[in-house]
């Protein structure tokens, strides 16, 4: 069994190598027939509006921070959902309390307006 | 205490109320006797002083009941210092009673005396305001004189021994912005000075003594230091008494320190009576018969003691002759008296002693007392003339200064002054010392004793006794009998009754004192023996007494020779001028004592005092020592220090470390630029260096 | 090795638990309250509470819960005890101040609250760890407050230096801290001292991280060259929100700077003790120096904070000799203590002649405040004789002590480092003496009851306990670390 660390080293090889070798791969081999439209900022689709760098609504970094508190909240989840049954009654109350304290929070977010998009 | 009880175990314990109730009277006085009217400021200090007299009654009948024996009423502790212990205690002992009875009963009627006296005098002298002090100065007096004679040591002693200073003092000096005829000098203020002063010197004596008894003699508790006389030697004894001497001559105005005692007249007359004729001035007297155990050790100092008073006794009494102001004449004759008592204590005659002096305080308190009713008469007489029928005036505004006390000016008041002429008739009779008045008993006293004993005193108090019938023969004359001479004395009027009343009492005093200690029977001597042992008293001598009662007789004839028989005219010089020449200009200026103690000692004292300020403080120490030396040296230094070094170096390195600091702080305020970047980089700045100290150190 | 967590553990860290829950509680009911200062009392009742649970929690002191990870010692009762009257007295200069400059909103409560149970926590630590974790959770609500003012550009932007200084800081901590575990392969602080012991410890991997850690909290109690988002960050900063800042921040920073080094890195103290003995002296010269040319009191204060934390940490130079520290810690407390009473009545004053729009922030605005307000100006005279460490006042006292610790410790050049800049210090502060009392003006202040208060009160106390210091000068020095 070699050293587990091993596994890892290879994994952030591995992860640097696939995007790396795709972007190297498509700069060899493709055309390059460059147009407007293709010189402009990928937008999820859109027409892209003005320049790239400019001021955002602020409301955007609040949704996200909001949508990202619950993101992670799930990740804590799911490992104490899956050990519930192994642990004992207080670290059980400890995710009872995480929860909480994440609701407080977006009961604090809902009443303050962050989530009315004005 | 129930008084059935108290006559029993005796009053002792009521002892500090003759301090007390004196101390209430003033306190009262001095809080509300500015709101109060004149006549119950004068009945409360009256009533205080007469509370302490019937405190002292009570003292005496319980001091008979149990046959004298000395009694000492502790208060509390006063000091315990080392080896000093002293109690604040009262002596009550039949010497201590016999003073406190003199003193307040003689205050009690001195003080309802000064009730008239002095409503009439702060209107002449145009300040009524000061009726309440005087009596609060009266009041305090009376205390201080009862902690004088009660004291149960001789520190107890001092304390009213400086206290009745300082009241005398107050009260010399009481009409302080003015001068003996009322115009306004420093004259009293002059005279009160120098009563302190002479009084100082006496004090510092008695200081010397007690420190001397306290060293020698291990205490200063009266029983304890006679207990030691015997165990020390004989001239320590000799010093301490000489010592104790000085005091004595200060405080009762003996040769040399008499001078005092005439100038004292500036008080208000009442004063005169109670202070300077009275109680104070016999402090030196009781001083020497409460220390007879010590003088009784040392014949030497008993002799100076009795020549001391023997020719002061005459010396004032030749002075006494040619003085023109009333109230001199009898200051002159209570230094003549005093050095009878004086004279009789050193003699170790301490029961007469003691006689006179309570003899003397009756009839020259009477004297005083009537020589103010006389004064105040002239006054009111120069107020009728001067302003009519006005009523009081205030300031005398004639330019002609008119002097009430001169006797010059009087003449004829015995009509007009009835009851003063009728009670001064009889103290000048018992001081004069015509049987059976209260003088003669007591001066025959003293001038038997002293023929037995001491040959020298008794020719000159024989000499002086004929001096004192004679002045106040002439006096009598002068002052009631003839034609007025003035104006004033011939609307001089009789004084209200609050003034003849205690004139009365102390003429029947005067007339009937002799009894307290007659021959055979000696009461006061044989009362006194309690406290001061076996005493020496002489037989009654029928030839003695007829020879001075002749010496008197023909005393009084010669006056009347020579100022009753023909009437005195206003300008024309004194007869007894024409008759005597020089000497009488001697006698009237006092021997020139005055101003030879100027010549000799206060000039000296005033020219060493310039020397000292001019030359050593002035020149030497100021203007050399201090200006040019000190000062200038000072502020030489001070500007070098100030100029060159504190400029230039001190203020140049602290300016420049400001200046250095400053432009460091600067320096470094650039690194302050307020881009997070910068602030970034001086944290990594800073872990670099540590990081790198720790890599290479 | 690991023991199963028992109510012992949770009843270590109550007032911490507690403060954290009222915070939340209070962010939740803030929600509802029309007026904040409802919230204002509630947060004050919530660390009035605290403090009950902190005198009720102190019969379990020697303590240790969650696995040796926090430690309930007379040192921690001591700072914790400070830490929430100094909140209480942060809340109440704040009570009247928000409203006036217009921004009370009932956040600032909770995130007192937040701030206090991080500082609380960090006062227990005994594990990197959980120093850390503390760390971070006092300092965040702090960036918050420090931008508390917004829309108020100067405050946004202090905030946000504060912000990324303050991470820039956190991450030489953290990576001490993992040089730490390199070294001694733990994080415990009872584990390195064992490691040490054992000679298990890499001796120059464990210095570095501790002076990478001593970076990170240096940072927090603003040590020189640490030191420069703090005059920035204490201008911004509403002035109720830098007075909290800097008695309740440098009180904690301190508290895990002694327990850490104190305790685990003594052994390394011969290696630190230039480091020390530089950054102490730098940082009094600096701090004393840049305070001079200031012209606005806030950054005077700002700077004034900054010395006497040089001050403070020259007392902790010679931490590894057990019987200096004895002494330099209670020195430390005693000082701390004394600075956050003297530190409160300054800012105080500052409050009081703030108007809206930075206004009367300037020193020569005090000019006349001695004839128009007598006895604020003695009292604003008080606390700068305090602040210069002259009679008869705490902040003589506490050099006293903190001299006499240097002194004991034999580092007489240090000392005497410290008296001459304390000279130059009485520079700056008289001159706001002298503007109060020599010149002339016309000084408006805004009559807060609770602001006059309490100043009065940490003026009467700044004398007052001079007096008689002996007491709290017991109690600093029964304030003793442990591990258990």
């Amino acid at each position: 069994m070699p050293n587990p660390w091993v596994f890892i080293g290879l994994f952030i090889i591995i992860a640097a190598i696939i995007p790396i070798g795709a972007i190297v791969v498509a700069l060899i081999l493709g055309p390059k027939k460059p147009n407007p439209i293709k010189q402009s900022t990928y937008e999820c689709g859109l027409e892209t509006v003005g320049d790239s760098l400019v001021q955002f609504k602020a409301q955007y970094y609040v949704f996200a921070l909001a949508f990202l508190i619950f993101d992670v909240e799930a990740v804590f989840l799911f490992p104490w959902a899956i050990a519930m049954n192994k642990m004992p009654l207080y670290v059980a109350l400890e995710g009872v309390i995480f929860i909480v304290i994440l609701v407080a929070g977006l009961v604090y977010t809902w009443r303050k307006g962050a989530l009315e998009w004005v | 205490m129930l008084f059935s009880e108290a006559m029993s175990t005796g009053f002792f314990n009521l002892a500090p109320l003759v301090v007390l109730f004196p101390g209430i009277g003033l306190l009262f006085n001095m809080v509300f006797g500015g709101r109060l009217p004149e006549k119950v400021v004068g009945w409360v200090a009256s009533l205080a002083v007469g509370a302490a007299f019937v405190i002292s009654i009570l003292l005496a009948v319980s001091l008979s009941a149990i046959h004298g024996h000395a009694e000492i009423v502790s208060v509390t502790e006063w000091m315990s210092i080392g080896s000093l212990h002293l109690d604040w205690a009262f002596r009550v002992d039949t010497l201590s009673v016999a003073m406190m009875l003199m003193v307040s009963g003689v205050g009690t009627l001195i003080h309802i005396y000064a009730i008239g006296y002095m409503h009439e005098d702060v209107r002449f002298k145009g300040d009524p305001t000061r009726f309440q002090r005087f009596f609060v100065f009266m009041n305090l007096f009376i205390a201080m004189m009862m902690i004088l004679v009660s004291g149960d040591n001789y520190l107890m002693l001092f304390v009213g021994w400086e206290g009745v200073g300082l009241c005398s003092f107050l009260l010399i000096g009481f009409w302080y912005d003015l001068d003996i005829l009322g115009r306004p000098s420093l004259e009293n203020a002059k005279a009160a000075n120098k009563a302190f002063i002479a009084n100082r010197i006496g004090d510092f004596g008695f200081l010397i003594a007690s420190f001397l008894i306290f060293t020698y003699l291990g205490s200063l508790q009266f029983d304890l230091v006679f207990a030691e006389v015997e165990h020390v030697a004989q001239p320590v004894i000799l010093t301490i008494t000489l010592f104790m001497l000085l005091g004595v001559v200060g405080k009762s105005a003996q040769i040399p320190l008499f001078v005092w005692l005439p100038d004292a007249m500036a008080g208000p007359t009442p004063v005169s009576a109670l202070i300077h004729a009275a109680t104070m001035v016999t402090a030196g007297v009781y001083l020497v018969a409460r220390s007879a155990p010590l003088y009784g050790t040392v014949p030497a100092a008993q002799e100076i003691v009795a020549l001391i008073g023997a020719v002061t006794a005459l010396f004032a009494a030749t002075i006494a002759v040619a003085q023109y102001d009333i109230k001199r004449v009898l200051a002159y004759s209570t230094i003549s008296q005093l050095g009878f008592m004086v004279a009789a204590v050193g003699m170790g005659a301490y029961a007469a002693g003691m006689f006179h002096l309570v003899m003397h305080a009756f009839f020259k308190a009477l004297l005083f007392l009537s020589a103010g009713s006389v004064i105040l008469g002239i006054e009111r007489g120069y107020h009728a003339m001067s302003h009519g029928k006005k009523g009081h005036g205030f300031h005398h505004t004639d330019d002609e200064v008119f002097n009430p006390n001169d006797m010059r000016n009087m003449g004829g008041l015995k009509d007009r002054m009835p009851v003063t002429f009728w009670v001064y008739l009889a103290g000048t009779l018992a001081l004069a010392g015509i049987p059976p008045f209260a003088g003669f008993w007591s001066k025959d006293e003293i001038l038997l004793d002293a023929s037995l004993h001491y040959p020298v005193v008794y020719w000159l108090l024989t000499a002086a006794a004929f001096m004192t019938a004679f002045y106040m023969g002439r006096q009598v004359w002068l002052v009631f009998f003839g034609k007025s001479r003035h104006e004033a004395a011939e609307k001089a009027e009789e004084s209200p009754r609050i003034i003849t009343a205690p004139l009365v009492i102390l003429a029947g005093l005067s007339v009937l004192g002799g009894v307290l200690n007659l021959p055979h029977f000696h009461t006061l001597g044989h009362w006194l023996e309690y406290t001061l042992g076996e005493l020496r008293i002489s037989e009654f001598s029928w030839l003695m007494a007829g020879q001075a009662t002749l010496i008197a007789l023909f005393a009084i004839f010669l006056a009347w020779l020579l100022y009753g028989r023909r009437e005195q005219a206003a300008n024309e010089p004194d007869a007894l001028k024409k008759l005597l020449g020089p000497a009488f200009v001697v006698f009237e200026h006092m021997y020139w004592i005055d101003e030879g103690y100027a010549a000799v000692f206060i000039n000296r004292y005033k020219d060493l005092a310039r020397f000292l300020a001019e030359v050593i403080d002035g020149r030497f120490w100021h203007d050399w020592l201090h200006d040019s030396v000190l000062a200038a040296g000072f502020g030489k230094l001070a500007r070098f220090l100030a100029d060159p070094v504190d400029l230039g170096l001190i203020d140049g390195i602290a300016n420049g470390l400001a200046d250095l600091t400053q432009w460091v702080a600067s320096r470094l305020r650039r690194f302050q630029n307020g881009f997070v970047r910068s602030y970034a980089l001086s944290v990594l700045l800073g872990v670099v260096l540590i990081l790198g100290y720790l890599l290479f150190r | 090795m690991t023991t199963p967590v028992k109510l012992l553990d949770f009843i270590t860290i109550l007032p911490v638990i507690f403060l954290a829950a009222w915070a939340c509680l209070l962010l939740l009911v803030d929600l509802w309250v029309k007026h904040k200062r409802v919230t204002a009392y509630l947060a004050a009742l919530g660390l009035a509470i605290g403090l009950g649970l902190l005198w009720y929690q102190a019969a379990w002191i020697g303590n240790a819960g969650f696995n040796h990870m926090v430690v309930l010692d007379g040192f921690s009762v001591f700072v914790n005890a400070l830490l929430l009257l100094s909140g209480l007295l942060g809340i109440a200069l704040a009570y009247g101040y928000l409203r006036r400059m217009g921004i009370e909103r009932g956040e600032f409560y909770p995130l007192v609250l937040f701030s206090l149970s991080g500082m609380m926590l960090m006062a227990q630590a005994a594990d990197l760890i959980v120093v850390f974790l503390s760390l971070e959770f006092l300092s965040i609500p702090l960036y918050v407050l420090t931008a508390f003012a917004y829309p108020k550009a100067a405050s946004e932007e202090a905030g946000l230096k504060y912000f990324l200084l303050g991470a820039f800081a956190g991450g030489f901590v953290v990576y001490g801290i993992a040089l730490v575990y390199g070294a001694a392969a733990t994080t415990a602080l009872d584990g390195i001292i064992a490691a040490v012991a054992e000679g298990r410890a890499n001796l120059s991997l464990l210095v570095s991280g501790a002076a990478l850690i001593l970076v990170g909290l240096g940072f927090k109690v603003a040590i020189v060259p640490f030191h420069m988002w703090t005059p920035d960050a204490y201008q911004g900063a509403p002035s109720a929100v830098t007075a909290f800042m800097s008695s309740a921040a440098k009180l904690a920073g301190f508290a895990a700077l002694v327990r850490i080094f104190a305790l685990a890195f003594s052994s390394l103290s011969d290696d630190l003790i230039p480091i020390l003995w530089g950054l102490s002296a730098l940082t009094m010269l600096v701090g004393n120096l840049l305070a001079i040319p200031q012209t606005n009191i806030k950054r005077m204060l700002a700077y004034s904070s900054i010395a006497h934390a040089g001050y403070i940490l020259m007392a902790f130079t010679a931490f590894g000799n057990p019987g200096v520290a004895e002494v330099s810690i209670a020195a430390v407390l005693f000082y701390l203590a004394a600075y956050t009473v003297t530190n409160y009545g300054a800012w105080g004053v500052v409050i009081l002649l703030e108007r809206a729009g930075d206004l009367g922030l300037e020193i020569g605005g005090y000019a006349g405040l001695g004839r128009k307000y007598p006895a604020l100006a003695a009292c604003m005279t008080i606390f700068m004789l305090s602040l210069i460490g002259l009679p008869p006042t705490l902040g003589l006292v506490g050099k006293f002590y903190l001299f006499r610790a240097v002194i004991a410790a034999d580092l007489i050049p240090l000392a005497v480092i410290g008296v001459l800049t304390s000279l130059i210090s009485a520079w700056y502060y008289l001159r706001v003496v002298v503007n109060m009392y020599m010149r002339t003006g016309d000084p408006e202040i805004s009559p807060e009851p609770w602001a006059l208060t309490i100043t009065g009160l940490m003026a009467i106390l700044t004398v007052l306990v001079s007096l008689l210091p002996g007491w709290l000068f017991f109690l600093a020095s029964q304030a003793r670390l442990n591990l258990f």
